[in-house]
This record gives C-alpha cells, structure tokens and sequence, in this order.
C-alpha cells in the first residue's frame, strides 16, 4: 500500500481546487434538505416524529445519482488524460494508488455528509430524538457510501469514457441498492435455487442500511461492507493492469 | 564503464492473445553506462515506447528481464522506480493542479519531506527555468512549459536514469535548443553520479546533437546498435536520415496492425 497518503492528499485537494466539490455538496445538501422537510408522503412532517427518517429514507436515492458522480472520474480521467502511466510509475505501489484515490473519494462523500449536522441539530431542538439510531444511520450511510464508490471505482478502471462509467455505475448500484426487493427477487425466484435468491437478496444494500438506521448495528452488515470493498478495489487493481496496454 | 545503469535481456512484449496478438518488442537486448545519452529511433509503432514504458515498470514484459541500477523492473518494482525519471510521451500532467503542487505531489511520493523537498522542488525548477508559471495550473500552460514541468518532475529526485519519451516532440526551435542543452548537461555530471539517459526522438539531427549512441529498433527489433557518427557511415550520402530509412523502411510496419487488433 506504499505511497496511498501523497495520492489521498493529491486526490482530495484536487476536488476543491475546482468547481466539482462545491457543485457536489451544494446540490447534495439542497436535495437532502428538500426530501428531508417536504411535505409530502416520507417528509419529516408527515410522519411528525423529531428522528431523522426522512432524511434517511431519501439518502440512499439521493446517493445512487451523487456518489458515481464522484467516481465515474477515479480511474476512466487518469486513463483518458494518460496520467496513469506517470502515477504508475511513481515509487508507490498500485495498491496504493487504488487505495489512495478511494479514500480520498470517501473521505469526500463524508466531507458532504458531514454538513448535513443543520438537520440534526433540527430535530435535536424540534425534539428528544434517539441520537444513538442517528449516529448509527450516519454510519449506515457512510458504508453505503463507500460500497457505491468501490463498485465506482472498480467500473471506472473498465473505461476511459467518465460518462458510461456513470451510467454504468448508476445502473449496478441501482441493483445492489435493490437487490432484497420484489423485482429482482421475482425475476431470479422463477427459476434460481433458494440458496442464490437469499445470497441476492442478502447483497441489497438497502436493507443492511435500514437495520443500521434504526439503531441497529449487526456484525454481519459491517463485514458485509468491508468485504465488498475489498473485493472491488482488489478488482480494480486487476482490471487496470490488465488494461495498461490500450 | 563499471556497471551498466539499464540492462535489457531477451525483453519482448506482446500485446493481446498469447498464440497471436502483435509482438510489439521482440527480444530486445541492450544496455547503457552512466554517461551515456541513448538516443531511441525507429519508425512509429517501432516499439520504441513500449520498450521504454517496460523499462519504467509501467508494462508488464512478456518475457525477459529488464534490469534498472541492479535492480529487476518486474521483481522490485519500487526500488527500480525510485532509481529512474521519467516523461512519458506528451508529458501529461493533472491539468487542474498548479505547477508547484504537482511538483510537490511528485516529491512526497517520492519520500521527499521538508527542507529536503523544497530543496529538490526549487533545483528542479531552477534547471528547467519554471519559476515564472509555478502558480498557474497546468492546463493553461503552453506546450513548451507543460514539458518542462514534465521534465521538472523527472528530474525531482537526482534519479540515475532518464527516460524521456519524444522530449521535445512539439516544442518550437528555441525550446528544443534548451531541452538538448538540459540533457547534455545532466549527462555530464562527473564520475559516478553520471546518468544514463534514454530519449526517443523523431528528429534525426537531435541524435547527432545531443545522443552518445543511437539504437534503431524496427518491427520491434534492434537493427542498428552504434555511435551517430558511425551510423551515419553506412550510407553513401553520410546523412543519418538515409541511413534510417535504409534500416527500417525494409522491416514490415507494425504500426497499423497494431491499430487494427486494438479496434
């Protein structure tokens, strides 16, 4: 993982010398802020209660457009640009590059995340909210977060185009987030054993995040997380050795 | 000559399917001394640069071995990395970044810390005259000073091997004038800090000005091995530009086949 701290540090200070970070995190908190206190049907004042569920029953739709707006760029820019080969040949280990530029993407999405608290000091003075379910649902969201931008960083290394990394990304996070619900668990039921219908189902990050945001943290769910992270940056290691060449 | 700086054993490269694909590099021996300006010719497509981005660690050979300051490219890629400089072909660098950061970004991953850094990054930019453009970022640079941030970089850390890839590719005459200056200047540092310097050019008389020693690769082999003015010899003529068209218009153009497989 030789040399991850220069690229973490070149990687988060180049989303705020350009417009990118401040576009970023305006339109997330404006969104967040508008399903949060609308009024209607999730909105915080329909279910009148000072929690933050509206807020996070909103978030992980909010991040399945946001969060590969930040990835599409991690991979398919350095290949476009050819600033990969300089990175590459760098002292430092590939490893470390992947690891470097996905936290440092990470690290951004909490950074945005982290602006959000308006919302909570809200609710803290609107009422006596269960600010332990809180913190846990800001937890549940930062996982959620770091699953999207693995799956992002690994389809970014597939493409030099930022634009089908997007819409790629889009479309599986879209699965993942989805995956314990009745459309994809109908259309594999018909004809996958039991045992693929549940490990489908247990890939659905919206569940996993909906237990963490009522306060419930499982082992089985930070793992769950670690490990899909880990795989996809092993992924993406691989896929941008294999692709050098082109 | 004590040690040679870069050796290149049997180093050959193919890209795509293992029993078909292109041979882009086929089993390319050589080695350079600290001293020696190795001056890189061949047609495009030649292998030139996929030779030099083996070298560099950024491609993987196929088979063979190349050898960087003792150490195996493939086997201890850090320790070869740390021992080269180099400028890839077109010089990218990340647009958004100024000049000073993307140096100082070159620096700490190369262990650079502190005064030690700031030493590095204010020499580097001494030699390659950057002083005024160290604030601008880097996509609003000319061409010419967009080189010498590339060179600036490479030559951060005092590395005792350059690889250049088409240094002066672009750059209007004046530029070039100083790019050769700067190359046959690190060359010359004395006794055993010499470098070895690799540079690809197109530019025939770039090799006369500035090279101790050409190669000319065809078809992803060496053809000539020799100092410029010896290879300028085997023509009639004398002119190294006959004498490279000799060698290497036989060989068959890898160049669109290449292109063909990649679509």
């Amino acid at each position: 993982m030789r040399g991850w701290i220069p690229v973490f540090r070149r990687e988060l200070a180049g989303y705020f010398v350009t417009p990118v970070a401040y576009v970023f995190i305006i339109i997330f908190l404006v969104l967040a802020g508008v399903f949060t206190w609308d009024r209607g049907q999730g909105g915080f004042f329909v279910h009148n209660q000072a929690d933050l569920r509206a807020f996070f029953g909103f978030l992980p739709w909010l991040y399945l457009f946001l969060i590969p707006a930040i990835s599409m760029r991690l991979w398919a820019e350095e290949r476009k640009s050819g600033t990969i080969e300089l990175l590459l040949t760098l002292p430092i280990s590939q490893g470390g590059a992947v690891l470097g530029k996905y936290l440092a993407a990470w690290a951004f999405a909490g950074v945005a995340l982290l602006l959000t608290f308006p919302i909570w000091i809200t609710v803290n003075y609107l009422g006596d909210p269960d600010n332990g379910a809180i913190l846990t649902g800001y937890l549940g969201a930062m996982l959620m977060a770091g699953g999207f931008l693995a799956l992002g960083s690994l389809l970014s290394s597939m493409t030099k185009s930022q634009v089908i990394a997007f819409i790629i990304t889009v479309v599986v996070c879209y699965a993942f987030l989805l995956a314990g619900f009745s459309p994809i668990i109908e259309f594999f039921r018909g004809w996958a054993p039991a045992v693929i219908v549940d490990a489908v189902a247990s890939f659905s990050f919206l569940t996993r995040f909906e237990s963490l945001s009522k306060g419930v943290i499982d082992l089985r769910d930070l793992i769950f997380f670690a490990s899909l992270i880990a795989v996809c940056l092993v992924g993406t290691s691989a896929v941008l050795e294999a692709k050098k060449a082109e | 000559m004590a040690e040679h700086l870069i050796e290149l054993h049997q180093l050959s490269k193919r890209f795509g399917p293992v029993n078909g694909g292109i041979l882009a590099v086929d089993k390319v021996s050589f080695s350079v001394a600290p001293g020696e300006v190795l001056g890189f010719l061949g047609p495009n497509g030649a292998g030139k640069s996929t030779t030099m981005k083996m070298i560099t660690g950024f491609l993987t050979p196929t088979a063979g071995t190349a050898t960087v300051a003792g150490y195996n490219v493939a086997t201890h890629p850090i320790a070869a990395k740390e021992q080269i400089g180099y400028l890839p072909e077109g010089a990218p660098g990340y647009p958004d970044m100024t000049a000073y950061a993307f140096l100082d970004f070159c620096a700490q991953t190369r262990g650079l810390k502190g005064a030690a850094k700031k030493a590095a990054i204010d020499r580097a930019v001494a030699r390659t005259n950057l002083e005024g453009v160290l604030r601008q970022s880097i996509e609003t640079l000319s061409k010419g000073f967009k080189r010498r941030v590339g060179l600036a970089q490479a030559i951060l850390h005092e590395p005792r091997v350059l690889i250049l890839d088409e240094p002066t590719d672009g750059l209007d005459p004046n530029q070039k004038h100083e790019v050769r200056n700067l190359i046959r200047e690190m060359a010359r540092a004395e006794g055993d800090k010499g470098k070895a310097i690799v540079l690809s050019t197109h530019i025939l008389e770039e090799v006369e000005a500035v090279c101790t020693r050409a190669i000319i690769i065809a078809g992803g082999k060496v053809v000539a091995d020799s100092t410029p003015r010896d290879l300028m010899k085997r023509h009639p003529s004398g002119r190294l530009e006959d004498v490279f068209r000799d060698l290497t218009a036989r060989k068959p153009r890898v160049s669109s086949k290449k292109e063909e497989a990649a679509v």
